[in-house]
C-alpha cells in the first residue's frame, strides 16, 4: 500500500466521517420532517366525530371515519387468525424439524416472501377469491394481509425458538416426555415472550398495509356489511381522500395518516419494552 | 390406562408433526401456486402478446393493445434513482451508528432507525404528495434545470408529480431499512479486528473501509439488494407523486409509471378480459423480477454469516 502522510490520513478520516455524520444528519431531518407533517396535519382533522361517525360527502362539514376504522381492525383480526396459527407452526417446524433440505428451501423461501410485492399478493387474492366469490370482500382483504403475515410470524417464531438452550429440550425430553409436550411445555413456554413480540409486530405491519386491499377488500362509504361484501378500511380511505380535489377530504386524510402512524408506532414500542421487561426478568 | 395415556400421546405427536410440517410445505405451495395462478390469469395476455409484451409500449385499452416496456422501464428507473440517492446515504447512517455515535445515544438512534422502518408506506407517500412535490416544482426542479438543464434528464416543466420525485421518495423509505440492515452488519464485525486494527494507530476511517466493510461485505450487497427489492415491489409510496403516465421519456420530471402504481391505479377499472389479463402479467414480471433479486440478497445474506452462527 501506498504509504499516505499522518495528515492526509487525519484529513481523510475527518472528512469521510463528516460525511457519515451529514448523512445519519440528512437522514434524520426527513424523517422527523415526515412525522412533524403528518401529527401538525393530523391533529386538526381528529376530534370525537372522527371516530364516530360515517362519512361525509365532500363540502359538507364533519363526519369522521368510523366505519374505516373498524373495517381496518375486523380485516387485521382475520389475518391474524388466519396467519398467526400457520405462522407458528411453520416457524416450529423450521426450528425444532428443521434441519433438512425441504426445511431450508421453506427457510430461503419465506425469507424472500417477507420481501415479496405485497400488490401482487393482492392480485394472486382476487384471483383466488374475488374473481370466484363475484364480489370484492372483506374477507379477501384479510386473506391477503395473513400472505403476507405467515412468513413474517414463521421467521421471527425460528429466531425466538432457536434461543431456547437445547439443555432445556433435552431435559424435557429425558424425562420421559412426549416431543410435542417438550414443544408445548418448554420450547413455546421460553420463547413466549419473543413470539408475542413478533407477532406484534407483524400485526403492526400489516394494519398499515394498502396495496394488497386495493382491489381485495376495496373500499365502502358504509359499516361493514358482512365478510362477503366490499369493506371500507383506514388505509385505502386514506389513498382515495388524499388523491381526491377535496381539501376537506385530504385533511380526514391526513387524519387517518396520523392514526395508522401512531397505531404502528404504539405497537412497535410496546413491543420492544415487552420483550426487555421480559429479557431481563428471565 | 397407563397405554391408553400412551396411545393418545402417540396420536398427538402424530398431529402435531403433521401440523408443524404441514404448514411448512404450506409456505412452498402458497408460493408456488401464485406463480401457477397468475400465469394462468394473464394467460389470455400471454397468449395474444407473447414475449413481445416484455418490449412493447403500447397500453391502449380502447384497441386492447398492452405491452410493458413503460412500465418496466419506470420501475426499473425510479428504482434506480433511489438506491443512487439512498445507498450512500444509508452507509453513512450505519458508520454513524456504529462508529461515531456516543455509546449512550447508539440504543435510542437504533430504536428511532427501526420504528422509522416500521412506518407505512402510505404515510410517506402522502407526505410526497402534499409536502414534496410543491417544494420540488417551485425550488428544486427550477434550480436543476436551470444549473444542469443541458442534460435530457433535467429538461421539461416542473411539475412536481413525476419520475424524479417518486425517486426521492422511494429513496427516503428504504433509508431506514437499509441503514438497519447494514448496521446489524457492521455490528458483526469482532471486537478484536476492530481493536487491533486501532492498536495498529488506523484512523476510525480506516478501520471501517479496511476492516469492518470488507468483513461484512456479502452481508452489506445483500442488505443493498433487500433494499432494490423492496423498491422495486413498493406500490404506495410511488402511485402517489409518480403521476401515472404510460410514456418513456428521457426526463425525470416527467410523469411516469411503474408496475405496482399502474396495478394500483387501473386494476379495478380494468374493463375487458385482455385487459385484466395483462394487468396481472404486469403482476407476473415484477414477482419474478424482485423474486431473483431478493433470492440473490438471501443467497447473500446467508454466505455473509458463518454456518455455526446461523
Amino acid at each position: 500500500m501506498r504509504p499516505r502522510s499522518q495528515g492526509t490520513r487525519k484529513v481523510i478520516n475527518f472528512l469521510s466521517l463528516l460525511a457519515s455524520g451529514c448523512a445519519a444528519l440528512i437522514g434524520i431531518a426527513f424523517l422527523i420532517w415526515i412525522l412533524w407533517d403528518v401529527i401538525a396535519q393530523g391533529i386538526s382533522a381528529i376530534n370525537w366525530q372522527f371516530f364516530t361517525q360515517l362519512p361525509a360527502p365532500p363540502g359538507i362539514k364533519g363526519g369522521g371515519l368510523a366505519n374505516a376504522i373498524l373495517g381496518t381492525i375486523i380485516i387485521t383480526i382475520i389475518a391474524t387468525v388466519l396467519g398467526v396459527p400457520i405462522g407458528i407452526l411453520a416457524g416450529t417446524y423450521l426450528s425444532e424439524f428443521g434441519s433438512g433440505r425441504l426445511a431450508a428451501t421453506v427457510r430461503f423461501l419465506s425469507d424472500i416472501f417477507v420481501s415479496a410485492p405485497s400488490i401482487v399478493i393482492g392480485v394472486f387474492v382476487y384471483a383466488i377469491l374475488v374473481l370466484p366469490m363475484h364480489s370484492f370482500s372483506g374477507l379477501a382483504g384479510g386473506v391477503s394481509l395473513a400472505i403476507i403475515m405467515i412468513p413474517v410470524v414463521t421467521r421471527t417464531t425460528e429466531e425466538m425458538l432457536r434461543l431456547v438452550p437445547n439443555q432445556m429440550r433435552e431435559a424435557a425430553l429425558a424425562l420421559g416426555a412426549p416431543y410435542w409436550h417438550m414443544v408445548w411445555n418448554v420450547a413455546y413456554r421460553s420463547a413466549r415472550a419473543g413470539m408475542l413480540t413478533g407477532i406484534l409486530l407483524a400485526i403492526a405491519r400489516v394494519a398499515g398495509e394498502t396495496a394488497p386491499l386495493l382491489f381485495t377488500a376495496l373500499n365502502s362509504p358504509y359499516w361493514p356489511q358482512g365478510l362477503t361484501k366490499p369493506m371500507a378500511n383506514l388505509t385505502v380511505t386514506i389513498f382515495n381522500y388524499a388523491m381526491s380535489p377535496y381539501s376537506d377530504w385530504q385533511a380526514k386524510a391526513w387524519g387517518g395518516a396520523l392514526v395508522i402512524t401512531i397505531g404502528v408506532l404504539a405497537a412497535n414500542i410496546f413491543a420492544r419494552v415487552f420483550i426487555r421487561s421480559k429479557k431481563n426478568k428471565g | 390406562m397407563k397405554e391408553k395415556s400412551t396411545r393418545f400421546s402417540a396420536v398427538w405427536e402424530a398431529i402435531f408433526k403433521f401440523l408443524t410440517h404441514g404448514a411448512g410445505v404450506f409456505i412452498l405451495i402458497l408460493l408456488f401456486s401464485m406463480l401457477g395462478v397468475l400465469t394462468y390469469v394473464a394467460w389470455p395476455s400471454i397468449k395474444k402478446f407473447g414475449l413481445s409484451f416484455l418490449w412493447s409500449t403500447a397500453w391502449n385499452p380502447v384497441t386492447n393493445q398492452f405491452g410493458a416496456l413503460t412500465t418496466i422501464v419506470g420501475t426499473l428507473v425510479s428504482t434506480a434513482l433511489a438506491m443512487i440517492l439512498a445507498v450512500p446515504l444509508a452507509f453513512g447512517v450505519a458508520i454513524f451508528l456504529t462508529e461515531l455515535s456516543p455509546t449512550v445515544l447508539r440504543p435510542i438512534f437504533s430504536v428511532a432507525i427501526e420504528l422509522l422502518a416500521a412506518i407505512p408506506s402510505i404515510i410517506y407517500g402522502m407526505w410526497g404528495l402534499f409536502k414534496l412535490a410543491p417544494i420540488n416544482a417551485d425550488y428544486i426542479q427550477p434550480w436543476l434545470s436551470k444549473h444542469l438543464g443541458f442534460l435530457p434528464l433535467f429538461q421539461g416543466p416542473p411539475m412536481g408529480i413525476g419520475m424524479f420525485t417518486a425517486g426521492i421518495v422511494l429513496a427516503i423509505m428504504i433509508l431506514p431499512f437499509m441503514s438497519s440492515v447494514m448496521k446489524d452488519v457492521f455490528e458483526m464485525t469482532p471486537k478484536v479486528l476492530k481493536e487491533s486494527a486501532y492498536g495498529l494507530g488506523a484512523t476510525t476511517w480506516e478501520v471501517v473501509w479496511q476492516v469492518v466493510l470488507p468483513y461484512g461485505k456479502r452481508g452489506v450487497v445483500g442488505g443493498l439488494f433487500l433494499g432494490l427489492g423492496r423498491a422495486l415491489g413498493e406500490t404506495m409510496a410511488v402511485t402517489f407523486v409518480i403521476g401515472n403516465a404510460h410514456q418513456l421519456s428521457w426526463s425525470l420530471f416527467m410523469p411516469s409509471n411503474t408496475i405496482a402504481s399502474t396495478l394500483a391505479n387501473e386494476f379495478t377499472e380494468a374493463s375487458s378480459p385482455i385487459y385484466l389479463a395483462a394487468l396481472v402479467e404486469l403482476g407476473l414480471v415484477l414477482f419474478l423480477i424482485t423474486f431473483i433479486v431478493l433470492g440473490l440478497a438471501q443467497w447473500w445474506l446467508n454466505r455473509s454469516v458463518p454456518k455455526e452462527a446461523r
